[in-house]
This record gives C-alpha cells, structure tokens and sequence, in this order.
C-alpha cells in the first residue's frame, strides 16, 4: 500500500486540508462585510455612528447613498448585504424626544449572514447608546427596526434549496460522465473506438447527451418540490431559470468529459469527482459558509468553481427575482468556462492510447 | 504486394525495449502469424500498426498508409480484435453488432455474408448479453464485430489465449475461410502448434525477431537432426539425460525427449542406447523426428 | 502403492438447476502429477474449487490430504498449494516481501524462513532480483518464483490453474522441472492446461466433458483405448460431443 502513493496522498491529505480549513478558513464570525449607508439626516450623531462602522472590523462602508431606493440596486450587484438607514431629522429627534429609530435593511436571500450582520450592526448601536448614556447621563433612545429582504421570514429552505441543485447536479453531471467514459477505458472498448473511423471525441460528447436529460428532469423535481412543499419561490423568469440551469448542467458535463480525460480507471474518476469535487463545492460555493469570511486566497480561488457562479445566480432568479441584466455576468462566466472544459478536453483527447 | 510494411520499428517503454528494429512485410491475401510468448513485443507491434500508439522509431504502412501520416485512412480500411475481450458487455450480441456497423456508417445486412459462419454459431444468443458469453462465443462476436465493415487487413491480438483446442480448432478453421475471401490476416499467438496453420510466419521474444519463413522453411533450416527418446521411466529419464554425454540440446516434449547429439553418428546413438540400459532405463525408443516449430523456437531462442 | 491423498465420490456441484460438476468419483496419489483436462466452461474451475475447500458441494463427498471437504476445509488449506495463471503474487510487493509474506500466511517460523528464502532465490537463480518489484518481472519468472511460492509450506498438495499459458518455450520446460522437483520430494500436483504436449508429462490424466469425468488414465493408455495419436486427438474426439456451450 506504500507504493501506492495517490491513495495515500488523498488518504492523509485530505483530513489535513479540512481540519486546517474548519479550523482557520472557515468561521461564522464575518469581517469586512460591504454595506451601504444612507443618511437623510447628516447631523453629528449619524455621522458618529457612521464612524463607529467604519471603525468596526465586521464592516467596511462601500459608499453612502442619496436615496433608500438605492440600497436594492446594491443588493442586486451581489457584493452589499446590508443597509443602515438614518431617517431625517435623526439627530434633533434623539436630542428632543430622546429617541430615534435607525433602519437597517438585510440582503435575507441568505439567511445566516443577514442574522449575523443584523446582530452586529445592532451591537454597535447599542454600544454608541450606551456611551451616550454614561457620558452625558440623558436617557436616549436609539430603536433599530431591521428589515429582511427577500426572505422575510428567514426561511432556512430559501439558503438550502439552491444548495442542493447546484450539489445534485453537479454529482450527477460530473462523477457520471467521468464514469462512464473511463469505463470504455478499462474494458477496452476505447481501443475500439479508436480504430474506427468515427471521431471517438464527438462519440464520447454524443454519450454524455442523456445525462443532460437525466439532470434536467432531477432538477424539474427539485425545483416542483420546493415551490410546492416548502414555499419556496420562484420570483424571476422561470425560462430563464431553466436555460441557465441547461448551461450550468452542459458546464458540469463538459468538467466530467476533462476528468475522464486525465483518469485511467472508474476508481479514480470517482475519488476525483466525489472527494476532490464535491468538497470544495460544498465549502466554496457559499451556501453553508458565507465566502466573505474566507481569507482572501480562498476567496479568489472560490472563484474558479462554476458552482459558486450558479449558486449566485439561482438565489438572484429564485429569491430575488431579478431579470436578466443583473445576471449576464454569472451566465458569460459560466459559459466561458464550458467553453474552456470543452476546449482543453478535446485538445487533451488523446487519438491514440498512451 | 505488401499490404502492410515493418520498417526498422523500435519501441521502449519506461525500463523495457518493448520492439528492437523489427522489419518484415505481409503481402496481400495471406495469413501472417506472429508466434512469440507473453512479453514478446506482439501487442505493441499491433498497436503500432492499428494506429493506436507511435513507435519512437522506423517506418510501418498498411494498404501503403504510413501509420502516423494517414492513420485516418488506415482506421476506416481494418478490423482490429484486440487481445483482451473489447466489447460492450451490457449490450447485447445483437446490439454490440449494430452499434460496431453503426460507427462504420453500414448496415449489418450489407456485409452478412462475410460473417454469415460465424454469427451462426452465436446467433441463438443473440439477446444475451455479451458479458455473459462463454470464452469461445466471446471470440467469436468479437471477430464478427472487426469484420462487419468488410475489412481489407484484419488484426488479431492472440485470439485463442486462454481457450481450449476445440474453440481454438475452430477460430482457426475460420480464419482459413477469411482468408479464401481475399482478406489479409495478422495474428498474433503464444501457442507454437498454431503458426503450422499460418502461409507465413515471424517469430519473435523479447521485441527482437528470431526469423521469418514458411512454417515449413523454418523446420526446413534447423540445423541438426533431431531424435525422439522416451522409455518407460519418462521421470527419471530426464535426470538421466542431464549427465549424458555428447548431448547438444534436450528438451521434453509431449510424450517424447527431443533431443540432438554434438557428433551425431551411429555410435553416439549406440553409446546413449547402453548409458541409459546402464542407468536401468526399459524399452527405450530412439528415433529420428521431423523437429516442429517449437524446436525450432527454443534453438533460435538459445543463440 | 502411495497413501491417496485425494479421493472423491460422486462430488456434485449444482447452481439453480445447472449442473457444474455431475457426479466425479476419483483418487489421486500421493507424488503423482495428476493433470485436470477439459474445454472452457466443462466444471474444471468449480470442481477445483470444491477440492481446495473454497466452496462446498451439493452431494458427494471428497477426502483432501486426509481432511472432509464439508467441515474441515480449514485443516485442507493448511496442506494444500494453490498457483494459478490469473493471480499468484503481489505485484507491488519485492520478491523477497512476497516470500516472506506467503511464508508468513502459512506460519513458517522466522528460522525455517530465512533458510527457505535463500534456497529458494539460489534455486531460482533470482539473486540479482530480491529488491526488485514483482512486476517488474518477466511472466516466466513471475511462474516459476509463483511456484515455489506455493510450495513454500511443504504442503501434500498443489493445485495449479493453468500455471504455464502464455510462458515461452524454455521457461515452460523449466517450470516443468520444477513440478517434477517437488513430485519427487512426495509433493502431489493437480494441473490444469491448454498445452496438450504438457498432458503428457502427467502420470495420469482425466478429460471433464459437460461436468463429467470422460475418461481418467495414463496419457499411454488414453491414447490406445482412443486408437489415437496424441493427446490432442484424444481431447478433441471427447470434446466435440460436449452438449453445453456457457461458462
């Protein structure tokens, strides 16, 4: 078993990687989190309090804006997940009535996050309440109202439904067709192949075809039981939604085709698709840790898993219900990297053996 | 014509010289065996040829296609059965005939009569699923299955290793009728009683070539005569034989010794004859034998 | 006579309502080379099976190296070699760690080890091999040191499946004198093969058609009763009246 070095590698690395990941990587506490604020009342005490976020670690002010109509456009853009408001007349209210209501406004399509973020944002509130109180010993009134985009009653099933498309697809499209192509391999119906004067390349993408079929089926249901027996919604265009979906599947399918092009036996088709595949995408596509928390390396790496770039843009269609302009990004992202799996596997596909 | 030409091919692997300078030709219409055991170098010469693998050196063409050149051209004119059962085996017999047709853009019914012999044997199980065949069956789809386009050169990697001398008998009575329709066969094979069976031979160990001929030349030049030696204790016999004197080689085989003497004369026999009555050897039979291929093979494999 | 050291009477192996192996009743002595002849899927590997104790009959009975197939199969394997063509040794082990290993399965103490080892590499002349993977031997030393492997233990028997196909000329005769070797040292071997000439190095032979014995003699006598010339015609005649196709 010593000599055979690749079980051993994915044997006693893997449990390294995620136990240094769990345990550095990733955390549920956020730092850094883009918010917007908007202030009609621009006095002192607003601005102190902006001071205080800015000051805050969790937080760092994106930009200040004119008008609350504003904040879901920022929303939309994906980066900002929250929104503190300050009314007019802030200020003079908590001076005179000794009270005054702050408005802080979550991107609630997930719903972890938004609680988290609320908290905090609520802390610091209280905290610049508080000193308030012990310095000039006056009882003010700071009330926060929070308000859930979205998901207003934070349903867990809006975060997780999106989770499980982009997981069961992903499984089904990749470890699948790795599978089966690497099986013509070892039974050596692939020697056949490639003796025949059919191009084996296009043989190979024409056997990968039912499998789009048979995802796209698996995610009708999920999509019929979620709008069905958990209430989740389906606010965008549900065309749209299907054909970014076919995209994302043929994205999956073409990873499988590269896969079963560099593995030489169904074993390794299924470690590399089960263990080096859907680990990552179940930690770096964002639906069980925020990617906001992560060091910025992983950050950058979450980026080259198509996943991630579904994820976004089914919670966008489902949840958010928005349309096409604000997801181009997601789709031109996903179709370059089919293009780019498409690419190097043809180039890859080896006319000969060895 | 040669239908297909070796030139000066070498291939190594890793840490193995795989094929060392192997040159020879097929000419069209024959049956062409390449005789030599595990590890001889048959099965990357096959790939070579199939256009499934590059040799590091030297020239091969088939239907006078270079290899590497026009392996396209190559891929649509043979049929290749490669040495380890290459079908689907979750298709059935029907199916796995269909879809070997359907890649060559023909119908099975254009070339049935062409394999017509041979389906017959495995037609009753048609709807059997190929992985569930016997060895010999097996065999036999495969063949049909590298014929259905009606190939010019056909390739088979050691179609009857591994099976027994009835379904051997009878592939190679197949291959004979192929042959009579005009189509060029190479086949390799490690068992030496088949290469009789072949127009022309090469024998082959360790990547080199020993020789090419007839089966009949080869015999032909083996330079000693050869003698069959057995007696009633065939076990002992052999203990014996190994501190006889004047012995060139020695080797059992089947129910005989075959052996060669350094002097071969009347006396030598003579002396071996008395040795072994001494040694306490009964009814011992001497006498002068045709030597077969597989003498043949071990005395080139001795040089 | 030598002590018989394989006996079978009326051995029966049914799958469903096929039957594998109908009805063989026979005995093997002790040093005899007993070869195990018939075509692809004629019950040879099944009856092989049910005589080394790894599957257990339908009806009949069968005595090995003295132990009852039906309950003593571990005491069989404790006496008994097993070699075939398919698996034999670990490839990815040295040929030293594969001595010590199979040595070590069949509880040789680390003394009688170290002795066998040495004997066994001089005899087969793999010296300059010991360090060297498995794999990355020729098929015909991989045989010959599978073998020895086998009869490692000194066990009465050894069972071999088809040891030599594929094996050229010269490593087959070697590995020949190898089973001789050990059937003079009282060792009993039980061989299947494809190789008709290896038929007649056997002392006796017995020829299964469809799950039953055909014929069972010396290679002399079969080819008299058979009015035959070789072995070869001896099989085929018999072979040819096989009914059934399958495996």
């Amino acid at each position: 078993m010593l000599r055979d070095r690749k079980t051993l590698l994915i044997l006693f690395g893997l449990p390294v990687i995620q136990i240094l990941l769990f345990g550095f990587a990733l955390t549920n506490e956020i730092k850094n989190s883009k918010i917007v604020i908007c202030d009609y009342s621009k006095d002192d005490y607003s601005r102190m309090i902006i001071d205080k976020f800015s000051a805050n670690g969790n937080f760092v002010i994106k930009e200040s804006l004119l008008n609350h109509l504003q904040i879901e456009s920022s929303f939309k853009k994906g980066d900002v997940k929250l929104a503190v408001v300050f009314p007019a007349n802030f200020g003079n209210d908590l001076l005179h009535l000794n009270q005054a209501h702050v408005q802080i406004i979550a991107d609630a399509s997930d719903p972890n996050t938004a609680n988290i973020l609320t908290a905090y944002a609520t802390n610091i509130i209280m905290d610049y309440q508080k000193t308030l109180y012990e310095n000039l010993n006056l009882p003010y009134h700071i009330g926060t109202e929070s308000r859930m985009l979205y998901n207003p009653g934070l349903k867990g099933a809006i975060n997780f439904v999106p989770g499980v498309m982009v997981l069961i697809l992903m499984l089904i499209s990749v470890m699948m067709t790795s599978v089966s192509i690497v099986r013509e391999k070892e039974y050596g119906t692939m020697e056949i192949l490639l003796v025949s004067p059919v191009n084996p390349f296009l043989l190979i993408v024409s056997k990968v075809i039912p499998y789009l079929f048979l995802s796209l089926i698996n995610f009708t249901v999920i999509v019929l039981l979620s709008v069905t027996l958990l209430g989740v919604p389906v606010n965008g265009s549900l065309l749209l939604l299907f054909g970014v979906s076919v995209l994302f599947i043929i994205t999956a399918l073409s990873l499988g085709l590269l896969i079963s092009n560099i593995v030489e036996t169904q074993q390794e088709a299924i470690l590399i698709s089960l263990i080096g595949l859907m680990v990552p995408v179940t930690i770096f596509t964002g639906f069980i840790f925020p990617i906001e928390n992560m060091p910025d390396a992983l950050q950058y790496f979450s980026n080259i898993l198509p996943s991630k770039w579904y994820y976004i843009f089914i919670k966008s269609i489902m949840i958010k219900g928005l349309d096409i302009s604000s997801v181009w990004r997601e789709i031109l992202i996903l179709t370059g990297m089919t293009c780019l799996f498409l690419f190097i596997s043809f180039k890859k596909f080896k006319n000969r053996l060895l | 014509m040669a239908i297909i030409s070796v030139e000066n091919i070498s291939k190594k692997y890793t840490d193995i010289q795989a094929l060392d300078n192997v040159s020879f030709q097929v000419n069209e219409g024959e049956l062409y065996g390449m005789i030599g055991a595990d590890g001889a170098g048959k099965t990357s010469l096959f790939r070579i040829l199939t256009t499934l693998m590059l040799a590091d050196k030297g020239k091969a063409k088939v239907n006078g296609w270079d290899v590497v050149k026009d392996y396209k051209k190559i891929r649509n004119s043979i049929g290749y059965m490669p040495g380890r059962f290459s079908l689907y085996q979750d298709l059935t017999v029907e199916e796995n005939l269909h879809f070997f047709a359907t890649l060559f853009n023909i119908s099975v019914k254009k070339n049935y009569d062409l394999i017509q012999d041979i389906y017959i044997h495995i037609e009753p199980f048609k709807t059997r699923l190929a992985g569930k065949l016997s060895g010999g069956m097996k065999q036999k789809l495969a063949l049909c299955c590298a014929l259905i386009h009606r190939p010019s050169v056909l390739f088979l990697d050691e179609p009857t290793t591994g099976v027994d001398v009835v379904s051997r008998k009878e592939f190679w009575e197949m291959l004979c009728k192929l042959k009579k329709q005009g189509i060029t066969i190479l086949v390799s094979t490690p068992y030496m009683d088949e290469a009789t069976l072949c127009d022309r031979i090469t024998l082959i160990q360790s990547g080199k070539i020993l020789s090419i001929d007839t089966p009949q030349g080869i015999i032909k030049h083996y330079p000693d005569s050869m003698y069959g030696l057995k007696s009633s204790n065939m076990n002992m016999l052999i203990y014996d034989m190994q501190k006889a004197e004047n012995i060139k080689s020695c080797f059992a085989f089947g129910e005989y010794l075959h052996l060669s003497f350094q002097n071969d004369n009347e006396a030598a026999r003579d002396e071996l004859r008395n040795y072994l009555t001494e040694q306490g050897h009964q009814n011992i039979e001497l006498k002068q034998i045709m030597p077969n291929i597989e003498d043949c093979f071990i005395k080139l494999m001795e040089k | 006579m030598n002590e018989v050291v394989i006996k079978t009477d009326k051995l029966t192996k049914r799958f469903g309502d096929f039957t594998a192996v109908d009805n063989i009743t026979f005995d093997v002595s002790q040093s005899e080379i007993f070869g195990f002849l018939g075509a692809n899927g004629a019950g040879k590997t099944t009856a092989m099976r049910m005589l080394c104790g790894l599957s257990t009959p339908t009806s009949g009975d069968a005595i090995i190296a003295g132990f009852d197939v039906y309950n003593q199969t571990e005491n069989i394997k404790k006496n008994i070699g097993y070699m075939s063509q398919k698996f034999s040794l670990y490839e990815d082990l040295t040929v030293i760690e594969n001595i010590h290993l199979f040595g070590g399965i069949y509880g040789l103490d680390n003394y009688q080890l170290k002795n066998k080892t040495d004997e066994l590499i001089e005899k087969l002349g793999l010296q300059g091999e010991r360090n060297k993977l498995v794999a990355s031997l020729p098929l015909g030393w991989k045989q010959k040191l599978a073998f020895s492997v086998a009869i490692l233990h000194q066990p009465k028997i050894v069972f071999l499946d088809e040891p030599t196909g594929g094996v050229d000329p010269i490593t087959r005769r070697q590995f020949w004198k190898l089973i001789y070797d050990a059937a003079n040292q009282g060792i009993t071997i039980f061989v299947t093969t494809h190789y008709m000439d290896e038929a007649e190095y056997c002392n006796r032979v017995s020829i299964m058609v469809d799950g039953k014995i055909e014929a069972l003699d010396t290679p002399v006598k079969l080819k008299q009763m058979f009015s035959a010339k070789s072995m070869d015609d001896v099989f085929l005649r018999l072979a040819r009246k096989a009914q059934r196709t399958s495996d």
